[in-house]
């Protein structure tokens, strides 16, 4: 039972950076498809069609941020401290909105990259505002991360 | 949110179908071949948008473009029994040319087409040795049934509509079978095409309500019961009934000419799947694409044919269809 603060705690971190990390797994993995289809029938468009691809990986590099903040502030990483079981459902809670904010945005952005290559494939000088559409959904993953670390180290700062 | 595990499956496909839309032929290249002056200029611009024009043959020509666009799907979509709807025709036409073949006991290989679900040879052997078991269970109860009315009554005309009907529930089937909207239209708009030619038909030759009833295949377009009732009356009528419905565009096609309604159907088809341009998951994109394709074939056939046999512009301008892009 003394434990428990911290396995809440690690708990958070894992499912921050595991569900985000999902997400831009599925995403990546999506446009990945469709750029693969894009430069069999245009080795030029490799370039183009990668930066499409990438824009769902950002959110498993956040969760992965959030998790590292949390191993930080409960001791697993750096110094050892005690984590109460009031402080460890908190650092819990703070991870959330990067974990299920990475998980949905990945994939919907994911799906959004596919129509985006799509675009390039027909429209190559459009590559700008093609990128700007999967952009879009990036804003909701960085909310999520920064409300993430606000929280983190707001439960930090509490002192409990 | 999450992706149905069949869309996933064809995120490439749609890629590749995203470039190969780039190479269909818009409206303006249908205008230059139709100002072309000779076969050689329009082979020409056919040859300018990737068409294979090494032969100078129409025919082959257009047979190689359908073969290179099934080439295209076939190394596309893993599972092609996706797209039996587009296929199952020519098996049931390879079926009433086996069957006719069979009776009249004249061997005429030539007659069937290759561009089939199955195997037109192995179609061609059931009949022959009457063993329906190579064949799927609904062909091969229609091939029995139709090849017995056949060699009683020498009835061809009577087994070319059970097995026309035979085709398009085969294809409604198929079409249900892939949950595919697109797929799903297609059939149910040629089901309800074939429905109102042959209620046209029945009308003009006065067919009897027993003919009318074993030729019309349900759809869900139409009532077939009404449309039964409005041949059996005349022309008139069937337009009154159609007029009633969501194929009411097609009464002034049909009182203009069979050409001009074989044209607004072809629209139709078109104009239902456009929308797949914008979409980027699932069969969709790519059923589009082929009947794009074929429509497009069609349409070369059509305006070269008429222009090689010196027709006037106003008919050939008449039978173009619309362009998928």
């Amino acid at each position: 039972m003394e434990n428990m603060g911290l396995l809440f705690a690690l708990c958070g971190a894992a499912l921050s950076a595991a569900l985000a990390g999902i997400g831009s797994a599925v995403g990546v993995g999506i446009a990945g498809r469709a750029a693969s289809g894009v430069v069999t029938e245009d080795p030029n468009q490799f370039s183009k069609v990668l930066v499409l691809q990438l824009l769902p990986g950002t959110q498993g590099i956040y969760g992965l941020l959030i998790a590292f903040i949390t191993l930080t502030q409960i001791g697993i990483m750096g110094e050892p401290t005690d984590v109460s079981l009031q402080e460890g459902l908190l650092y819990f809670v703070s991870c959330l909105p990067m974990a299920f904010g990475g998980l949905f945005s990945a994939i919907a952005q994911g799906k959004c990259s596919v129509s985006a290559i799509g675009l390039v494939a027909k429209r190559p000088d459009q590559f700008g505002k093609a990128m700007i559409f999967p952009a879009m959904v990036e804003t909701y993953a960085i909310l999520s991360l920064l409300i993430s670390i606000l929280s983190i180290f707001g439960v930090a700062g509490l002192g409990l | 949110m999450s992706i149905a595990y069949t869309d996933k499956n064809y995120i490439y496909a749609v890629s590749r179908i995203r470039f190969a839309e780039l190479r269909l032929l818009k409206a303006d290249t249908f205008e230059r071949l139709s100002a072309a002056s000779d076969m050689k200029e329009c082979m020409s611009v056919l040859s300018e948008k990737g068409y294979d024009t090494a032969s100078g043959d129409i025919d082959m020509v257009l047979t190689e473009e359908r073969h290179r666009l099934w080439s295209l799907i076939g190394e596309l979509v893993p599972d092609m029994s996706v797209f039996d709807v587009f296929r199952i025709q020519n098996d049931y036409d390879n079926l009433k040319a086996a069957i006719k073949e069979s009776v009249l006991d004249h061997e005429m290989k030539d007659i069937y087409t290759r561009e089939a679900g199955l195997d037109p040879m192995l179609v061609r052997r059931a009949v022959r040795e009457r063993n329906y078991r190579l064949l799927p269970d609904d062909m091969a109860r229609e091939a029995e049934i139709c090849h017995d009315i056949f060699l009683r009554t020498g009835d061809g005309q009577l087994c070319d509509v059970i097995l026309d009907r035979a085709a398009l529930k085969a294809m409604q089937k198929a079409a249900a079978s892939t949950k595919e909207q697109v797929l799903g239209d297609y059939a149910e708009l040629r089901a309800a095409s074939a429905d109102i030619k042959i209620a046209i038909r029945a009308a003009d030759t006065g067919k009897d309500r027993d003919f009318i009833s074993r030729a019309l295949a349900d759809c869900s377009l139409i009532d077939t019961d009404s449309l039964e009732k409005a041949a059996l009356s005349g022309r008139d009528a069937i337009y009154a009934y159609l007029a009633n419905t969501d194929l009411s565009d097609a009464v002034p096609e049909l009182k203009s000419s069979p050409a001009a309604f074989e044209r607004w159907c072809d629209d139709m088809i078109i104009r239902k799947v456009r929308s797949q341009l914008w979409n980027s998951f699932g069969l969709g994109p790519v059923a589009a694409y082929i009947i794009a394709k074929e429509t497009e074939i069609k349409s070369v056939r059509i305006l070269l044919t008429a222009k090689q046999n010196g027709f006037p512009m106003e008919m050939i301008r008449e039978r173009m269809r619309e362009t998928y892009v």
